[in-house]
This record gives structure tokens, sequence and C-alpha cells, in this order.
């Protein structure tokens, strides 16, 4: 039963993580895992210093060189062609991954916390506090997100915050009402029961006993929403009232080159690519991290690789 | 979180538990039901009392109530729960989240389901130090390793460090136990603490819980079904029946002469005292619906003694002097018979 490391036999001061696979030997047995993981981590890092290397190339014109159709011959820039201007498709993916994540990170970020702080402070007391939650999110819900997005980008200044603040708006009561959901549950379950007969107090309870159980499907729809904050950030950057010119995201390189999209398809797709893969990698690694947090699945990934194959995905007593 | 202050200990002849008149009314769709009518009984420390009674007569309801956990849809009209002098039932849920574990606690039947399943059970048991004793995360785990090797857990060290569903129905039963005599309370109330459990199991945490409450003089409440752990383990008994109690006393004295029928019936339907090659005596029927209690006494529809007196009017539960009462008009008849 004990899937002891030798590691944690010293006896004195026993780490915790000892016991455990380590996350890393997790990750590695699950290979589209690690493979998105890889990914996820390009693109962070692309986000992150991509600026510093390219430096203007995802702003510099050059008409001669218009609509370059992507070829090994034209040195790094031309890798991936140019757009109408000339400009460097391959400088652009880089240069719009830190905005796109510096505006879908935040935004998903805020609604994920707040969300879920209220909901599970709802689902968990019940009463007034949950109804009075329910109807707000309720009310955010009842607007259609992107209009309301449209509205007030228009009143304000469409700013890379105002983006932020108005995609977390938008998204909270999805948290919300999955919080609550879980803690309504969870709040009824015996060990709950045992944690008040000792005296737990509720934010006490709330933080050891809901919050882990409620945390992995919170993520997962977190990275759900990831790519639905993307997308609107890429529509609202095509009606011209999110990401700004000459700022670049990918949404936006999506809206500008659709009229090219007969002649100059890579102005389209690449950065298309450039959603799905982030997006893709984020789901899967969510789904893989939900296995690995859950003490009763995460014998899934302490399998060797070979054995897992295809049927992975059920226990070895119940391969026939 | 500081070091709460708890009221002082009781001193040795005064009840550590003491449960008056306790009534619990429960709201359904048809209207209020009286769940638990009247319920009175108090152990001191070092004794042992057991709840005894079918299946919805109200016991889990009563301890429910005493630990403060019912269900909404349930609530406690009338009576008191008295621990070290003051009521539990007009405490505010603060001072009586102070009370919630050094000096009142509850073992579930259920102990996978009363076990989180994502936490290590080292850190589950650690809670109520870190809760009530704000002792560090590294403190608690060494108190829960301490208290783990007490309930006979093996390499507790490593043990630590599993997760509830890595162990078995006897372990886990073990860890709540654990975790329920972490602060020491005075009184432990264990409701059911066996059900779930195999026979040669039961022995090994009924022994364990005796052995405990030897050596920290708790005063347990154990409620349950089984007449052999009553006979066994309690030194008194009390039996309920539809809410109510009907009879309570020494649990030498019950068993061997009960001054209640419902007792009695009980006692005859125990497969030992059964006469060969006879069918198995058996209370017929089945207890009254909680909508439908009848007004007179609560057995009359299942009763051989039944008479029109017993239709008219409820008997008191009345004490005769020796430490027995029972609710039975005729229980001086059923003495001498």
């Amino acid at each position: 039963m004990t899937r002891e490391e030798p590691a944690g036999a010293d006896g004195t001061s026993p780490a915790p993580a000892r016991h455990r696979p380590s996350w890393w030997r997790m990750l590695g047995r699950d290979r589209a895992a690690s493979a998105a993981a890889v990914v996820l981590a390009v693109t962070t890092l692309v986000a992150l210093f991509g600026r510093l290397v390219i430096g203007d190339r995802a702003q510099r014109q050059d008409l001669d060189a218009s609509l370059r159709p992507p070829s090994l011959g034209e040195g790094v820039y031309g890798l991936l062609g140019t757009d109408v201007l000339g400009r460097s498709v391959l400088a652009r993916l880089v240069d719009a991954a830190a905005t796109t994540l510096s505006v879908a990170v935040p935004a998903v970020l805020c609604s994920l916390l707040i969300g879920s702080a209220l909901g599970l402070w709802a689902g968990y007391h019940g009463g007034r506090r949950e109804s009075v939650a329910m109807r707000v999110a309720d009310v955010i819900l009842s607007f259609p997100s992107l209009l309301v997005a449209v509205v007030v980008l228009y009143v304000f200044s469409p700013s890379a915050l105002n983006l932020v603040l108005i995609l977390a708006v938008a998204r909270i009561p999805v948290y919300l009402r999955t919080a609550r959901a879980e803690a309504a549950e969870l709040r009824s379950r015996l060990f709950v029961d045992a944690a008040r007969t000792f005296g737990t107090p509720g934010r006490e309870i709330i933080r050891r006993h809901i919050l882990p159980i409620a945390l992995p499907t919170l993520l997962t729809v977190a990275t759900l929403d990831f790519c639905f904050v993307m997308l609107t950030e890429s529509s609202l950057s095509f009606l011209g009232i999110g990401i700004q010119p000459p700022d670049v995201s990918w949404g936006l390189m999506v809206a500008q080159g659709r009229q090219y999209l007969q002649t100059a398809w890579w102005i389209t797709v690449l950065p298309g690519l450039a959603i799905v893969l982030t997006t893709v990698s984020a789901t899967v690694l969510a789904a893989w991290a939900r296995i690995a947090t859950d003490p009763a699945q995460r014998w899934r990934l302490t399998l060797p690789v070979k054995r897992r194959g295809a049927s992975a995905a059920v226990p070895p007593e119940m391969i026939p | 979180m500081t070091t709460t202050a708890v009221p002082a200990a009781p001193s040795a002849d005064t009840p550590a538990l003491d449960v008056e008149g306790l009534c619990v009314d429960l709201s359904t769709p048809s209207g209020r039901l009286r769940a638990v009518d009247g319920v009175s009984f108090s152990v001191r420390r070092g004794r042992t009392l057991a709840l005894l009674g079918e299946s919805g007569c109200g016991k889990s309801m009563t301890a429910l109530s005493v630990v403060g956990l019912l269900d909404p849809a349930a609530e406690v009209t009338g009576g008191a729960v008295r621990v070290r002098g003051s009521d539990t039932l007009r405490m505010s849920p603060a001072e009586r989240r102070k009370l919630a574990g050094p000096v009142l606690s509850i073992v579930f039947q259920d102990a996978l389901t009363a076990l989180n399943p994502v936490q290590p059970v080292g850190r589950q048991i650690g809670e109520p130090f870190r809760i009530h004793r704000g002792l560090s995360r590294r403190e608690a785990r060494e108190k829960a390793i301490e208290l783990m090797t007490r309930v006979g857990i093996p390499e507790p060290r490593e043990r630590a460090r599993s997760y509830p569903h890595q162990f078995s129905g006897g372990m886990r039963q073990r860890l709540l136990i654990a975790m329920a005599v972490a602060l020491d309370p005075d009184v432990l109330i264990a409701d059911e603490p066996t059900t779930a459990l195999d026979v040669t199991v039961q022995a090994q945490i009924m022994r364990l819980l005796r052995d405990l409450q030897d050596e920290r003089e708790m005063a347990v409440v154990l409620i349950t079904h089984d007449l052999a752990v009553v006979a066994q383990r309690a030194d008194d008994v009390v039996v309920m029946y539809a809410g109510t109690v009907v009879e309570e006393g020494p649990v030498r004295e019950v068993f061997s002469r009960p001054r209640h029928p419902y007792t009695r019936g009980l006692l005859d339907s125990v497969p030992e005292h059964a006469v060969r090659g006879r069918p198995l005596p058996a209370v017929p029927g089945s207890p009254p619906e909680l909508s439908a209690v009848p007004s007179g006494c609560v057995f009359q529809d299942r009763c051989p003694l039944v008479r029109e007196r017993c239709v008219r009017e409820r008997p008191p539960l009345r004490a005769s002097g020796d430490g027995r009462s029972a609710a039975c008009h005729f229980s001086e008849e059923l003495a001498r018979a």
C-alpha cells in the first residue's frame, strides 16, 4: 500500500512531498502532459523575453517584402512569411504572445480568485449569502458579455487594463457557480461535520477541507476559460475596441489577416495555430494536474509508460 | 489562534454530560414532527452509558443535537444539554466551538466518509491541535503521530502521510477515534462506532475505546442497537423507543429484570436466549411513524400487555428508587412476572 520511497526514510524531518512520486516523475509518465508543459513553458518564455530579442522587428515595415510566403531563404524573420506591410509574421507572433498572455492570464486569474472565493463562501454558508451571490452571478450572466464589453470599452478607453477588468468581471459567474456547487455538496459531507465536532471555524473548514477538493475542478474550468478569454479578446480586437495597433495580439493578427485569407493564409493561420496550441496545452496540463492532485487517482501516473499504453484510464484490475 | 479558555473540569460527582428533557422537532412537508421527545440522561466521567434502540428511534438525533450538528430541518425545541455546568444549547456558535474537541467529541459510524479523502491522515489528526492549541504544522504532526501510535496504527510515521483510502476499515475507525480523543475530551460520543466493521475488528475497536476511556477518564455515550455490545461495555443503559426513553438503569439489572415490555421484547429476540426448535421470538410490528405516534403509550401497538389505560394516558418515566426507571403503567407487574 505504501508507495514508500527510500528518500523519506531518514525519519527525522519527513517532508510530505516525498511520499508521493515527485511531480516531475508523474509528469514524465504522461507524454501528452509533458509535451503540453513544454509548449506552455516555451510560450511563457517567449512572452516574457521575446521582445528583448526581436526589438522593433514587429513594427518594422518593408513594403517591398509585402505578403511573402513562409520560406527558408529570407533569414529568421522571413521564416513564417510577412504581412501586407512587409512586417515579419514571426516577429509579430512573438510580440503578440506577450500582449495576449498579459491580457488573458490576469483576466483568468482575477476571475478565478474572486469567483472561487465568493462561490466557496456562498456555497458553504448557504442561505441568504448564497442567494445574494447567485443572483449577482445571474445578473452578470444575463448580459451578453461581449455586448457589455463593447459598451464599456466604448465609454472608457480601450486600454489593456480595462480589457482585463471587463473580461474578469464577465467570467466571474462561471467560477462562482462551479465553486458554489462544489462547496454546497461538500459541506454536507461527514468529514466537514467531523471537523466541526472539534471546533474548526467556517473559514478554516473552507480552506482545509473544501478548497483542496474543489480546486482541481476550478483549475480545469480556468484553463478552458483561458481559451474563451483569448477568443473574446480576439473578437474585441477584431471590432477595434480591444488591443489597439501598433500593439498586436494573436486575435488581432487573425482579424487583420482575414481579408488576405485567400492569397496569404499564413497571416491568419499561424496566430490561430498559436491560440489553439496554447489552449490545448493548457487543457491537457489541467487534465494531468487533476489526476496528479487526486490521491486516489495518482497511481495512474505511477504506472510504467509501456503498460499504460492506450488504455491508460483503466485501473489494472479492470483490464480484462 | 491562541489557546482558548474552557470552563474548569467538573468535580467527580457532577455529571460530565447532563441531558435534560431534550426535544427535537423535524420540519417536514406534512408539518412538524417530534423526533426526540423529552430525553434525559447523564453520564459521569469514567462511566459508559449506552443509548439503545432500533433504527429511527431518535438515538442518533439525540447525539447530533448534543454535539450541535443537527440538520437544518431539525430544531431543538426544548431541554438542556449541560457540560461543565453550562448549557450548550444556549451558547453562541463561538462559545460552542471552544467546547467542541476539548470537552465534547464524537466518533462517527462511517469512517471513510468522515475523513477528508484528499488530505494525508496525519494532517487531519493534527487539525484539532492546530485549531485549539495553535500548534505549528510540525508540532501538530508530532502529536498526530503520537496519537496514531496510541490507537495502534503500525508504522505511524510513515502512515501519517497516507490518505484515508489507503487504510482498511478498522484502521480508519482507529484514526477517527484518534481524532476524537485528540484533545482529551470529558465526553466521547460514539455513534455506532463498530456497525460498519466485521466482528473481530469490532472487538478490537471496542477494546481500544475502553482502554482510552480508562486512561483518560472520559465519559462515553455509546449509541448502538447491538445488545451484546451494550451488555459487555456499558455501565448504564437508556432504552429509547419512538423518540422517548422507555427504560433506564444499570445494564446488569435492566437486562436481567427488564421493567418495560419493549426491553423485554428486545432481550427475548436475542438468538442465544431462544428455545431450540421454536420460532425466534420477535417484537411484532414496527415502530410508529413519527407522524402517527399514539397519544397514549408509544409502545401500545406492539405491546403484549396493552390495556385500556395504555391507550388513554401516556405512562411517565417513573424512577423506582433503585437507580432505575421505566415508562410503563405495569412495570411492577412485569418485574414480578
